[in-house]
């Protein structure tokens, strides 16, 4: 049986992130997952959009979602230091564009809903749309540029945290785990070949599959439930089709296409909710497409690479679940619904200052993952 | 609420579809919400007893869905077959909802396309009649033709639903003419489905006669759809208040409210 300070059960970019900034201040960690990277963190497309994200009624998730995109930079900055790994973070901006006129009121009202809340947006013509991303469909008739809504290349990024990890010291066990409990604490995880380990701290951080873990007692198990997304990779010819990422809603369905640096674009994203099933879904395909190449025809001509799909990790707030259990030495780190790339940062900071007893970030505080009463969160199921 | 409103609520005036009373005459659609919070905050703002799921985007089961939202609140679940193009899928995708909720219970919907949303008469009908015949209790949503809503009462449907706009433009009730003429010859409840983008359409709606209000994106895509939630609970009830309290005819010309014979002359 070995030992550590602390097992993050959940490899994806937050699991590596906390068990990164364990490490640096001083803890031994351990990664459990039977495929790390293989989820969200996989099919995730990297928008760091606090501000395109922004849904009337969640000011709260705007306040942390901001201040994880203040860290973004600094932080890709440190893990490409620390590893040489590039991460592709990008700081192009947003463009929100309407479809209609409808469309450009409701862009109207958003931008001055961000007013409100102090964050830089701006309205833009459609000539002017057409001038900054001339690939973008004629006859849009405006759109809604944040510049502070960034990207990062998240397969890149969950590479780099490996790798960082590694580096730092950190055992990334390839194996499903359950959780052990001793005396009413967290005392280690039970690995599916039946090896133990131990540890003074174990961390939740298995996204969509946080709630299926074995040996979390029931009151305890996070409020998470599956929310099905699909992504497609493509790849354009003859070099970059757009520099910012344009999102939009097509008769009302969301679009998004995110231009990675190496000519790769990122078009997504569907949601269901359908169970833990992540089969492709042919219809999902066909309307981002159709909707991709709305609004960006060109896109028609690029080289098809792959679709993607995982499930992101729902909460009834769509906030994350971040900080100490009722059960001492269990904590959570999961429920990051839409904003898992962007949140990783934060999440990190605050599961590693809360592992080491110092100031946990202030916007995280709201999120406590015991905030939702067990008996509203279905029965037992 | 007043005795007057907890009338128009239920007291003897209760919307009955299938034999089944409904404490009211607001329905809910769960297309569009944000967030489960939200929705929990719209359900309870908007007193509804019945919601309907799109049985192709949710499916049942699994801790803290949609449906748990719903069962937590005892709030009947109508399941739907949205996104449904041939009578074929939405016969398939009603069978399923009816394995995995345990209802006969379902709102029919089969569209032409994706541009209008609106729906496809005959492969509606032929869906509704396999579905009757297979025991369902069908709830179509329908277009505004008088005709064809006829058809669907006499295939057995238990309700018409009739749009007052295409699904999500809130527009409001393009063709009041149609509704009323829906609502005069109806046998089943007239449910005005689609299209509304306020509290005063919906109060239209229940003024023109129809038995209840259906309606998804008006509440969940408002800025704050709990409080859009509450005025639509409004005007549902102003509305058919006023359907029964007997409005006085329009007039072209002014009628003093105040009699003005055998009044003091000074």
């Amino acid at each position: 049986m070995t030992g550590t300070d602390v097992i993050v059960v959940g490899g994806g970019v937050i699991g590596l992130a906390i068990a990164w900034r364990a490490a640096q201040r001083g803890l031994s960690a351990a990664v459990v997952d039977p495929d790390p990277g293989s989820g969200a963190s996989r099919t995730a497309a990297g928008m760091l959009a606090p501000a395109t994200e922004l849904y009337y009624g969640e000011r709260e998730l705007y306040g942390l979602n901001r201040a994880s995109a203040d860290l973004y930079e600094g932080f890709a900055a440190e893990l490409e230091a620390a590893t040489g790994l590039p991460v592709g973070y990008r700081a192009e901006g947003t463009l929100l564009t309407a479809w209609d006129a409808a469309d450009l009121a409701s862009l109207h009202d958003l931008h001055i809903f961000h007013s409100t809340l102090g964050l830089s947006s701006s309205m833009v013509t459609g000539r002017e749309l057409r001038a900054l991303e001339p690939a973008t469909a004629p006859g849009l008739p405006g759109a809604l540029l944040a510049p502070d809504d960034h990207q990062i290349d998240n397969r890149l990024l969950h590479i780099a945290l490996l790798a960082a990890v590694r580096s730092a010291g950190v055992d990334v066990v390839a194996a499903r785990a359950s959780l052990r409990v001793s005396g009413g604490r967290a005392v280690g995880v039970l690995l599916d070949d039946g090896q133990e380990l131990s540890a003074g701290s174990v961390v939740i951080a298995g996204g969509a599959w946080s709630r299926q873990i074995a040996g979390i007692p029931e009151e305890l198990r996070p409020a998470v439930r599956p929310v099905k997304g699909q992504t497609l990779r493509v790849r354009a010819p003859g070099g970059p089709v757009l520099t910012r990422t344009v999102r939009a809603k097509v008769r009302g369905n969301a679009v998004y296409v995110v231009p990675r640096a190496g000519g790769e674009l990122v078009i997504g994203a569907s949601s269901e909710e359908t169970g833990f099933g992540v089969e492709p879904r042919a219809g999902a395909i066909h309307d981002l497409l159709r909707d991709a190449l709305a609004v960006v025809p060109e896109l028609g001509e690029a080289h098809w690479e792959s679709v993607s799909t995982s499930l992101r990790p729902g909460t009834p707030d769509n906030g994350p679940l971040i900080g100490a259990t009722d059960m001492e030495g269990l904590l959570m780190a999961t429920g990051h619904y839409r904003n898992g790339i962007l949140l990783t940062p934060i999440t990190a900071d605050a599961i590693a200052a809360l592992l080491t007893g110092a100031a946990v970030p202030e916007t995280a505080l709201a999120f406590a993952p015991g905030r939702f009463a067990a008996a509203a969160f279905g029965a037992g199921r | 609420m007043s005795a007057l409103m907890n009338e128009a609520l239920i007291g003897d005036d209760p919307l009955v579809i299938d034999g089944i009373a409904l404490a009211s005459r607001l329905i809910l659609g769960t297309g569009g919400v944000p967030s489960l919070e939200v929705l929990e905050q719209a359900l309870d703002a908007s007193g509804t007893a019945m919601c309907t799921v799109s049985m192709r985007r949710a499916t049942p089961g699994g801790a803290g869905s949609v449906y748990d939202v719903l069962a937590a609140r005892g709030i009947r679940i109508l399941p739907n077959t949205a996104g449904c193009r041939t009578a074929r899928e939405a016969v398939l995708t009603a069978t399923l909802a009816r394995e995995a909720l345990g209802t006969d219970w379902v709102k029919l919907e089969v569209i032409a396309d994706d541009d209008t949303l609106l729906p496809d008469p005959l492969e509606l009908l032929d869906a509704a009649e396999q579905l009757v015949a297979a025991g369902f209790r069908v709830l179509p949503y329908t277009n505004d033709d008088p005709v064809l809503a006829r058809h669907l009462q006499r295939a057995g449907c238990v309700a018409v639903m009739p749009l007052g706009a295409p699904i999500g433009t809130g527009l409001g009730i393009l063709n009041r003419h149609n509704i009323e003429l829906i609502v005069a010859e109806a046998t089943v409840p007239v449910i005005l489905d689609a299209g509304l983008g306020t509290a005063s359409d919906a109060a239209l709606a229940m003024e023109l006669g129809c038995d209840a209000v259906l309606l998804a994106s008006a509440v969940t895509r408002a800025q704050h759809p709990a409080r859009m939630a509450a005025a639509m609970r409004a005007g549902v009830i102003a509305g058919r208040l006023a359907y029964r309290a007997g409005r006085i005819p329009m007039r072209r010309h002014a009628l003093a409210s105040s009699p003005t014979t055998g009044l003091a002359e000074l």
